[in-house]
């Protein structure tokens, strides 16, 4: 996998250290299933890749500008006080993604509800401010939050592929079982689609990352 | 009025049990896992949910009311408000009522009762960024609940979630002796119970108290 990573252009500039930074994250510390943060929202809007996807593409903006604007404001922020102003900073970005999702992708933000306004309480982003930004420079800051978030949007869309092919038969709304399968006498697995299939489908993709990554947490 | 309060029950058993709110739709994940692993502790979160879920519910919807709504500013004086639509800033306005409450129980608890402060003390802070907290009260927004109906909705879904963290907390301990497979232990196992539990509850869909139609 490193070797694969080497080749994505912009990624090759970095330095070693910074790479490592965003790439962990993605699969050998994933803050889902290693670190256990923002597990709420993840099985929530899993039904569909679509919400899935805008979902992702939401935390990678709030966090990735949560994580430089603490970054930056770290040094100024007294430490009694650091949550209130975290957690004004971070409701400030989901207020912006919010309205604009409402503005532009009208459909998806209902589809989402409270969701989105829910990345407020998200632990991943008071997570990563907390635990990294406070103490680091601001671009490092922002390769991390990208780097987490897109660690989350992994396995996000993991669970929504499976969610949606097999509870309703397609992917990114295109049907992908074939009619065959269906006059063979499959049917959809409705189970998936309502709240018990996300549960048990994260467990399952835990599970299969937990023993391929070789980690295991008690 | 009798109607009323059957409706108000309806939302109550619809709130703990059919739409549960960690079950349903998957708010508070996070101190759910963490904190479940002994039932002392799940009791005391539980407990904590509870009461301030049962004050912020109604505290939000007046904050919504009064102040938020397009129009709601109208009671300040004439049509010069009517059109104002604050509402884009619940969000914020909610956080700052829950951390505000959460504090406020906290040392008034530490006030008049020594002993229940030993018990949630150290829950309470943890609980400001529980999302079930900020969930209902968006929720409750979201489906234009009344006052009455929001105190028993903020109650009801407290319910709901302490009785979800405590089943789960006594099936853990009992899980403590079983030999689980590396890869599926901790969270892998929890996760694949709380989808159990989750099929369980949705065995009360359907349930309605009253004359449905009413």
């Amino acid at each position: 996998m490193a070797t694969l990573i080497d080749k994505i252009p912009g990624l090759a500039q970095l330095s070693k250290k910074d790479r490592e930074i965003v790439v962990d994250p993605l699969w050998d510390n994933n803050p889902i299933t290693l670190q256990v943060l923002g597990i709420c929202s993840a099985l929530a809007v899993t039904t569909k890749v679509q919400p899935a996807l805008v979902m992702s593409a939401a935390l990678v903006f709030v966090l990735t500008m949560s994580n430089v604007v603490i970054s930056v404001l770290r040094n100024y922020i007294p430490s009694k006080v650091r949550m209130i102003v975290e957690l004004a900073v971070i409701s400030s970005l989901v207020i912006i993604i919010d309205e604009f999702l409402k503005a532009f992708l009208f459909d998806v933000a209902k589809e989402l509800s409270v969701f989105v306004s829910l990345i407020v309480t998200n632990c991943i982003v008071m997570g990563r401010a907390e635990a990294y930004a406070m103490a680091n420079g601001p671009f490092r800051s922002a390769l991390d939050g990208i780097g987490n978030a897109l660690g989350y949007g992994v396995i996000l869309l993991l669970v929504a592929s499976g969610r949606e092919i097999l509870g309703g038969g397609t992917w990114f709304g295109l049907p992908v079982v074939p009619q065959f399968v269906y006059d063979a006498g499959y049917v959809n697995v409705g189970l998936m689609l309502l709240p018990p299939g996300a549960f048990i489908l994260l467990g399952l993709i835990i599970w299969v990352q937990r023993s391929i990554s070789g980690k295991v947490i008690d | 009025m009798e109607d009323q309060i059957i409706h108000l029950a309806s939302l109550a058993v619809k709130a703990i049990f059919i739409d549960n709110i960690l079950l349903a739709y998957f708010l508070g994940m996070c101190s759910f896992l963490a904190c479940s692993k002994k039932i002392d502790t799940a009791v005391g979160l539980g407990l904590a949910v509870v009461v301030v879920l049962t004050i912020t519910a109604p505290a939000n919807w007046l904050i919504y009311e009064f102040f938020l709504k397009k129009g709601a500013l109208t009671w300040l004086g004439g049509s010069r408000f009517a059109d104002v639509d604050l509402s884009f800033l619940k969000l914020i306005s909610f956080i700052g009522v829950i951390a505000a409450m959460v504090q406020i129980v906290e040392m008034v608890l530490d006030r008049f009762s020594q002993k229940l402060y030993a018990a949630l003390g150290i829950f309470l802070p943890l609980i400001t960024v529980n999302c079930a907290i900020l969930g209902s009260s968006l929720f409750m927004v979201e489906r234009e609940y009344n006052f009455p109906e929001s105190i028993v909705f903020g109650f009801g879904s407290g319910v709901g979630w302490a009785l979800a963290i405590i089943s789960l907390a006594s099936i853990r301990q009992k899980l403590r002796y079983s030999n689980i497979p590396p890869g599926l232990r901790g969270l892998g196992i929890t996760f694949l119970i709380t989808g159990l539990m989750s099929l369980g509850f949705m065995c009360f869909q359907g349930i309605q108290l009253g004359n449905p139609a009413g």
